[in-house]
């Protein structure tokens, strides 16, 4: 297919033919294309169907404030719906595809929505699909979201790779049109590190849509050797394809640069796009101004679009949408389109509403004369006009180009909680608060005219800089004033288009004013008006304009509705950048994990650590089997788990022990050198927080161990109450969790291993338990030694420098091989804590005293500690409150699930006659049963009590007998042997 | 946010943990005879202003230092940040 409506001119690269589809069809354009400049070359208007009445849609403009042609890009794993055709650059073999339709894009079966429009006003929805309430879900919702919509996802992974960056400057300059070139021309000469930031693959701005020029060059010409002065300076970025999209607290931008976007799949390592964070200390907002449309009946047709887009057409893509082209326009600016056309071939009529509007020899000018509809079912074919007289006439077009004035994108200027100012000579808001260190120039301050850019630009950057000295001189520029009458909409119109992309007409503001949604934030929300991609860059003032109007009021005094962040839609696969897939968060292993996955080992992600959960042997065909055994094994000989991930804190000064009596409940002063102590932390609030151990190494140096979970939290609490609470105690912290590779080693024959390795004697005698120190192993390494026992056997934890705790591991299973060692996993290590009765996160749940725990006289009245006052307090301490318990079935084939609630033998089972609940539950091998833990009101005064298990919700109901949490060794000789 | 570190300089508020109302420093006595009173004040009322601020962050991803940082939160703007051990001691807390 020929492209029939290329013209001469434009940046595009003709000898650089470029072959894509849309539709599957196929057509050709040029390199510099945007996908939507290549249709309209080959004479395609028609790219999407509209949300709600799926109405035919073409472009509106040239650029990101595109409303309606939103397209599939890409196929397979790549697609990526909702894409603007009017900044998509063209590659070799892109495939684009049209969206939101039923049937083909020239015969969408939808379009009948279009028929019945009436019905599908304003609130059509909430007002009609609210009963029988069940269809919502089943019947109403899935045909609307069928037939409303936008592009489809592919359900596939997305198969590139993102990218996250930071970057520092000392002047951010968004947007490369003249205003943020002339100031990064003047910055960059000065020596500054300058960031140039333009969303278009080209920069230069609207230089590259114009024809006038900037000194003795066209203004293309001039921003092109700009471009190339400064992509020679060291200290200059030039940032293309890069949208900032947000300004942020304290000179934080975000921008996302669409580094592979322009191609069909990205180069080797490179990412598809980057989300950039840039610190700046001074921002020099340059991004123009977005042209506004004027309502009129059927003014949403393909071919229609905004003057200054005809002219970008025109004179950047060589494009002429039509042949014979319509202008309307309320101000001069839209005569510049007319005569742009006019001198490329082009036949045009201007229909300017304004009884004065300026006279051209060349083309007809209709002054006071409206656009009052238009014809052509898939495309533009006539407009109509109502002539200054009164009389009609219908002209024959394939274009229309509209120009409602001139809006400054103060977008960013809001994102930072300022309001924008009205400006009663552009007819149009203007920035005025602004976020610190933010400068505006250009067409996005309200200076619309080039040499207003150009000297904005300079002015912006120096003030920016600081920078002395005179004003460097400027080239000369064009230097029109700007006349516009405020025109809105024509009068009687009612399917006219405010905002195309929401389907919202005239009719529909009119419709929320008369039902009382008044204010912008209501009309907003009832209407849809500005809201979905393009966030109504078009479309907003016009809304606002004839709320006004309705409510009697200035457009100032109505308002806009609130700029957010992103400028323009962000893909969440650049927000997510490497942070998904295995990748979302980062994985810790500990010192055995290459050991253990030779093992075979099973692993449980704690707390960002990978933990050997169980060790399956063959031949075992349930998790039961293995841990079933290394239970029995560990408490019939020996067994070693990895105990490396409990968070370890080393304390060390003067007021160590001190800082320890704060810091937990019991104390600690009295604590002899070379021993360890269980220790429990509360919060300020005197519930318990974490529970662990301290061993005193050394009169000054403790070692502190937390859970696994808590490690983080803990640390940061420890500090916070050596610093704010205690700040002149002589006392340092730091985490030594990933310094140390620790292992427990427990049973029986503990010690028989351990003599084996460690170098001193570790005799009951010379080692008893709850005796901690500093120790060799294997002949001279250093190391240290607990004997702490969590399983309730002998056991021993013994810990090197993290570097050797592989060789460690492998040392310890050849010193126990005749023992018959046996590793345990976290299971295991959870079932004999069970057994043993001691308490774990799921005791110290957040609402648990140390009465609860069985531990209330552990809280030291002699000493002032964290969480001790209130712990006191009497709602804490009634006589019948929770007490930690142990739970067997009466039945011992009946499990005693973790969750399920306690009631009385005989009563009823509801809320009010809840008497505790099981906080852990296991098989015991051991026992022969399951076993739980669990919290009963004055429980310790029940035990031997049969009481009844409930969960109403899984169907539990047994009968159980309440007794000692010790399950095993309740005298704890074993632990001593 | 950039938090102007006393000893580090500025730094990205993602580095910083933020646990609210810098009166956390101020710890009731607990030999006073109001003790009860004072310490449920202390763990349960706190202020939540709109506008300016004291409140702690932790350096958890730095130096791990407790700052006190004067922030308005209306804002965001940051007038002022100090070592709370600073704070601490200025406000009577040493030993």
């Amino acid at each position: 297919m020929t492209q029939k409506n290329r013209i001469e001119g434009g940046q595009i690269d003709r000898d650089a033919n470029l072959k894509f589809t849309f539709d599957g069809q196929t057509y050709h354009g040029h390199a510099g294309d945007t996908l939507a400049s290549a249709l309209l070359a080959n004479g395609v208007r028609l790219m999407g169907r509209s949300f709600k009445y799926h109405r035919p849609r073409g472009p509106l403009t040239a650029g990101s404030e595109e409303p309606n042609a939103l397209v599939q890009l890409r196929s397979g794993a790549r697609q990526e719906p909702n894409t603007r055709a009017t900044t998509a650059e063209l590659f070799d073999g892109l495939t684009a595809t049209s969206q939101n339709r039923l049937g083909s894009l020239s015969f969408d079966l939808l379009a009948i929505n279009d028929r019945v429009s009436n019905f599908l006003t304003a609130g059509f929805y909430y007002k009609t699909f609210m009963w029988p309430k069940a269809f919502w879900e089943k019947v109403y919702e899935p045909i609307i979201r069928r037939a409303a919509g936008l592009g489809s996802l592919s359900f596939q992974d997305d198969p590139d790779a993102y990218d996250k960056g930071f970057l520092h400057c000392d002047l951010l300059i968004i947007g490369a049109g003249p205003a943020g070139l002339m100031a990064a021309l003047t910055a960059a000469r000065s020596g500054a590190d300058v960031i140039l930031a333009d969303e278009d693959f080209r920069m230069g701005g609207r230089l590259n849509s114009e024809t006038f020029g900037i000194g003795d060059d066209a203004g293309a010409d001039w921003a092109a050797q700009t471009v190339a002065e400064l992509t020679a300076m060291p200290n200059v970025r030039l940032m293309a394809r890069t949208t900032i999209i947000g300004a942020f607290d304290h000179g934080t931008y975000g921008a996302v640069e669409r580094v592979s976007d322009h191609i069909a799949t990205p180069m080797d390592g490179k990412p598809r796009q980057i989300l950039w964070r840039i610190y700046t200390q001074k921002t020099v907002l340059a991004a123009g101004a977005i042209e506004r449309p004027i309502a009129f009946n059927n003014n949403d047709r393909p071919g229609i679009m905004t003057a200054s887009a005809l002219r970008s057409y025109a004179n950047r893509f060589g494009v002429a949408v039509g042949h014979r082209t319509g202008i309307f326009t309320n101000n001069d600016d839209g005569h510049r389109t007319a005569a742009d056309l006019y001198a490329k071939g082009v036949k045009v009529t201007v229909i300017d509403p304004r009884p004065d509007a300026p006279r051209s020899m060349d083309y007809e000018v209709l002054a006071g004369a409206q656009v009052t509809d238009t014809m052509g079912r898939l495309g533009l074919t006539f407009v109509q006009v109502r002539l200054s007289d009164g009389t009609d006439r219908t002209i024959e077009c394939k274009a229309l180009g509209v120009s409602g004035g001139w809006n400054p994108n103060v977008h960013m200027t809001c994102h930072q909680q300022g309001r924008p100012a009205w400006n009663d000579a552009l007819a149009a808001f203007v920035p005025d608060a602004l976020p610190v260190g933010m400068i505006v120039a250009g067409a996005a301050k309200g200076d619309l005219s080039t040499a207003g850019a150009l000297v904005g630009g300079a002015t912006a950057a120096r003030a920016a800089l600081d920078l002395k000295g005179r004003m460097p001189k400027l080239p000369q520029a064009e230097d029109a004033p700007v006349t516009v009458t405020p025109f809105w909409y024509v009068e009687g119109a009612s399917r006219a288009w405010l905002d195309q992309q929401n389907d919202v007409t005239v009719k529909d503001v009119k419709l929320s004013h008369q039902e009382g949604f008044k204010s912008v934030e209501h009309l907003k929300r009832y209407t849809t008006l500005g809201m979905a991609t393009d966030q109504g860059k078009t479309a907003n003032m016009g809304g606002l304009a004839i709320m006004a109007e309705l409510a009697g009021k200035t457009i100032p005094e109505v308002g806009t509705t609130m700029f957010r962040p992103p400028y323009t839609p962000v893909a969440i696969g650049a927000l997510g950048g490497r942070h998904r897939g295995q990748d979302f968060h980062p994985k810790r292993l500990t010192p055995t994990h290459a050991w253990a996955e030779e093992q075979g080992a099973v692993f449980v992600e704690v707390g960002n650590w990978m933990r050997a959960q169980w060790f399956p042997h063959a031949g075992e065909t349930t998790w039961r089997e293995s841990v079933d055994r290394e239970v029995l094994a560990t408490r019939g000989s020996v067994g070693v788990c990895d105990v490396t991930t409990l968070g370890k804190v080393d304390v060390q000064g003067a007021d160590a022990a001190a800082f320890l009596n704060m810091i937990y409940c019991n104390g600690f002063a009295k604590l002899p050198v070379g021993k360890v102590r269980y220790g429990l932390m509360l919060r300020e609030d005197g519930i318990a927080m974490d529970d662990g151990t301290a061993a005193r190494m050394a009169e000054d140096h403790f070692v502190v161990t937390t859970t696994t979970a808590n490690a983080l939290p803990v640390y940061r609490h420890m500090e916070f109450v050596s610093q704010c609470l205690v700040p002149d105690m002589d006392v340092q912290l730091i985490s030594t969790t990933e310094a140390w590779a620790q292992y427990a080693v427990a049973g029986p024959n503990a010690r028989r291993v351990l003599e084996k390795i460690v170098d001193q004697d570790i005799s009951n005698d010379a080692f008893p338990f709850m005796a901690c120190g500093d120790v060799t192993v294997c002949g001279g390494l250093r190391a240290r030694l607990f004997r702490i026992s969590f399983s309730g056997e002998l056991a021993y934890e013994l810990a090197v420098p993290t570097a050797y705790g592989d060789a460690l591991i492998r040392r310890i299973m050849e010193a126990g091989a005749e023992f018959d060692i046996t590793p345990y996993g976290t299971e295991a290590l959870g079932v004999m804590r069970m057994e043993k009765g001691h308490a774990a996160g799921n005791e110290l749940n957040g609402t648990t005293t140390a009465a609860n725990l069985g531990m209330g006289r552990m809280v030291s009245t002699k000493k002032d500690s964290i969480g001790a006052v209130l712990s006191r307090r009497e709602g804490l301490n009634q006589s019948d409150d929770l007490r930690a318990v142990g739970i067997k079935p009466v039945d011992p084939a009946d499990k005693v699930p973790a969750g399920a609630h306690l009631m009385a033998a005989e009563g009823p089972v509801d809320a009010a006659h809840d008497q505790g609940y099981v906080t852990s539950a296991c098989y015991s091998p051991n026992l022969g049963h399951h076993i739980a833990l669990a919290y009963l009101k004055d429980g310790s005064n029940r035990i031997g009590e049969t009481m009844r298990l409930v969960s109403p919700l899984t169907g539990v109901d047994v009968a159980v007998e309440i007794c000692s949490a010790h399950f095993i060794d309740p005298e704890g000789e074993r632990l001593r042997a | 946010m950039i938090i102007d570190h006393p000893l580090l300089g500025p730094r990205d508020s993602a580095e910083f943990t933020y646990m609210g109302d810098a009166r956390l420093i101020d710890r009731p006595n607990p030999n006073d005879t109001d003790a009860a009173a004072t310490f449920f004040d202390y763990a349960y009322l706190r202020d939540n202003p709109a506008g300016w601020h004291r409140e702690l962050w932790f350096h958890e991803a730095g130096d791990r230092s407790w700052l006190v940082v004067t922030r308005n939160t209306l804002t965001h703007e940051i007038s002022k940040v100090e070592l709370a051990r600073d704070v601490a001691r200025a406000q009577g807390r040493s030993k």
